[in-house]
């Protein structure tokens, strides 16, 4: 693809904080989160559409559907006007991800857990099918309390699925408290390892560190564990529990897309 | 019912349909039959419904007809909400095979009987119900399967005998009239056929003659509309809560085109039971066996 994906994520960044501000819908911050480990996987590689096998996308975190689809429009898998009408009445984007109308998600979500043995159906019929390419599944942190990723991670490594590649969003904060105050997931590497998953930590919003650790090639099926911060680019939205749920007012829109673009 | 499904699912798949064989560590002495024959279209993937369901939904959006193996409950309750998002919602080619209808595993206890099982699914969109009677009708099923796009659930009994003698009246596979009484028309659905064949010919000695009917598909409701309005009282007969099942459907039915028929029902009452025993015995002590339909007939005709 060789799109630039630093200018992806601003420009995601930026639809993403109007999308919900338009709409008054929540979870800016998992988009702020999870858009840099999206723009690397849009940019890099060309995603297959829903019944072709080859490289696919599957967005298991369902919840981050404003960053996603911003994600998409700007890397020319969704037409950008589409944005505007996101969360509106009648609209075919709203605060879940859906496939029905983005050919390049291959499942629709919403409910976390869902993603991984999605894909492990997918992996599984490449291989069958001698076909290259690989099922990019994002997974929340907090998503990891969901027992049926790790019925799934058990039967991927035991079928050698190394056509796998999941990225976990680590922003360590979920729903009500931080992922260690809740159900606590460390040592999350410990874990996968565990499970005879090749596991690697990066930056999370590096996008350097991103490509090499996403992209590796191994004889077992791959996580990326990437280390973000929740709200990130956005001052007084990082780290913060309320910014799971707020949507910005258009004070708060001025002041974040001042940071976001400062030339401006 | 599950051998037969296994043979139609080879058969099917040597005739060329792109099958995908999932079981949930279950179906010993029956799958491998295909297991062996179709390596490549068969995977154990172990205790763990939820993942399997996924799976299997990943599969059939690659482009399998997935069939989803297991017993009783396992593949509708546990994995539900994966049946719901991942299959309907997606109107996916996967096929949910339970084996264990109704009190099948009867000794095994509660967790083993699928007594609510069609009353959760009924309510998924696009889901097909095939409830069939006999072994002929596991085939017919398998193939309606494969013919018709999308989801469907096939609740099979364990066991099961290939045929009922003098089936008349096959205005379609999933509506199958036994005896020609006019007196009460008894609509079954499933195994329990066989116990209300046995009442019919109990009320014949009583001087009561019925009509029954096997509905093989409950979902859409497979009826012979003609038929069920020549009738003047109706009794249906399931091996399933009296919640949610084929009364619900003929109920809503009934409402619907403005029956004005005498309609009653028997089944397994709303409430929790730890009894436990073989199929007859308990279908015995809900009153559904061939005693309890004919003492129901009896009551309904005479109150």
């Amino acid at each position: 693809m060789g799109l630039d994906s630093e200018k992806v994520a601003r420009k995601a960044r930026i639809s993403s904080l109007l999308m919900c501000q338009r709409s008054s819908s929540s979870h800016i911050a998992s988009s702020l989160s999870v858009i840099d480990i999206l723009s690397v996987i849009a940019s890099e590689v060309q995603l297959v559409e829903q019944g072709e096998l080859g490289n696919e996308l599957i967005v298991s975190k369902g919840h981050a559907a404003a960053g996603v689809y911003a994600v998409l429009a700007h890397t020319g898998y969704l037409s950008i006007s589409e944005l505007e009408n996101y969360g509106k009445d009648g609209a075919i984007l709203g605060g879940h991800v859906t496939n029905k109308f983005v050919k390049v998600l291959q499942l629709s979500t919403g409910s976390l857990g869902h993603g991984l043995p999605f894909a492990l159906g997918r992996a599984l019929s490449r291989k069958l099918a001698g076909v290259d390419g690989n099922s990019y599944v994002v997974l929340s942190d907090g998503e990891c309390d969901e027992g049926s990723n790790w019925e799934a991670a058990l039967l991927a490594s035991h079928l050698g699925l190394n056509n796998l590649s999941i990225i976990i969003d680590r922003n360590f904060l979920q729903s009500l408290a931080s992922t260690e105050d809740t159900v606590s997931l460390e040592s999350l590497s410990a874990k996968w390892d565990a499970f005879n998953w090749d596991v690697e930590t990066c930056d999370g919003h590096d996008h350097a560190a991103l490509t090499s650790a996403i992209f590796r090639n191994s004889t077992k099926p791959k996580v990326t564990i990437a280390n973000t911060t929740k709200g990130y680019g956005v001052s007084f939205m990082e780290n913060r529990i309320e910014w799971h749920y707020r949507s910005p007012s258009l004070k708060d829109l001025q002041i974040a897309l001042s940071e976001l673009q400062p030339e401006l | 019912m599950r051998n037969a499904f296994i043979d139609e699912l080879i058969e099917i798949t040597d005739q060329g349909v792109n099958s995908f064989l999932i079981v949930g560590d279950l179906g010993y002495g029956v799958i491998e039959k295909f297991q062996d024959k179709y390596p490549k279209r068969f995977l154990n993937a172990g205790v763990a419904e939820q993942n399997m369901i996924g799976m299997a939904a990943g599969l059939a959006s690659s482009g399998y007809k997935v069939f989803v193996y297991s017993i009783a409950n396992f593949p509708v309750f546990r994995c539900l909400e994966q049946i719901r998002n991942d299959v309907c919602y997606h109107s996916l080619d996967v096929n949910i095979v339970a084996v264990g209808a109704g009190l099948s595993y009867g000794t095994a206890g509660y967790s083993h009987h699928a007594i609510d099982d069609i009353g959760a699914m009924r309510s998924l969109p696009g889901l097909r119900i095939f409830t069939p009677s006999n072994t002929n009708e596991v085939r017919i099923a398998v193939r309606e399967s494969i013919a018709k796009c999308g989801p469907n659930y096939l609740r099979l009994d364990k066991g099961g005998q290939e045929c009922f003698p003098n089936a008349k009246n096959y205005h379609s596979p999933f509506w199958v009239e036994y005896f020609s009484g006019e007196d009460l028309l008894i609509i079954s659905s499933g195994e329990i056929l066989s116990e209300c064949l046995v009442a019919a010919e109990l009320l014949l000695t009583m001087g009561i003659n019925v009509t029954v009917a096997s509905v093989g598909q409950i979902k859409p409701l497979s009826l012979d509309l003609n038929r069920v309005e020549s009738f003047c009282q109706i009794l249906i007969v399931e091996e399933h809560s009296i919640l949610g099942g084929l009364f619900t459907a003929f109920a809503e039915y009934a409402v619907l085109h403005g029956f004005s028929q005498k309609i009653s029902r028997i089944g397994i009452p709303d409430s929790i039971h730890a009894e436990l025993g073989s199929q007859k015995y308990l279908r015995q002590f809900y009153g559904i066996d061939a005693r309890g339909i004919a003492t129901a007939a009896f009551n309904f005709l005479n109150n």
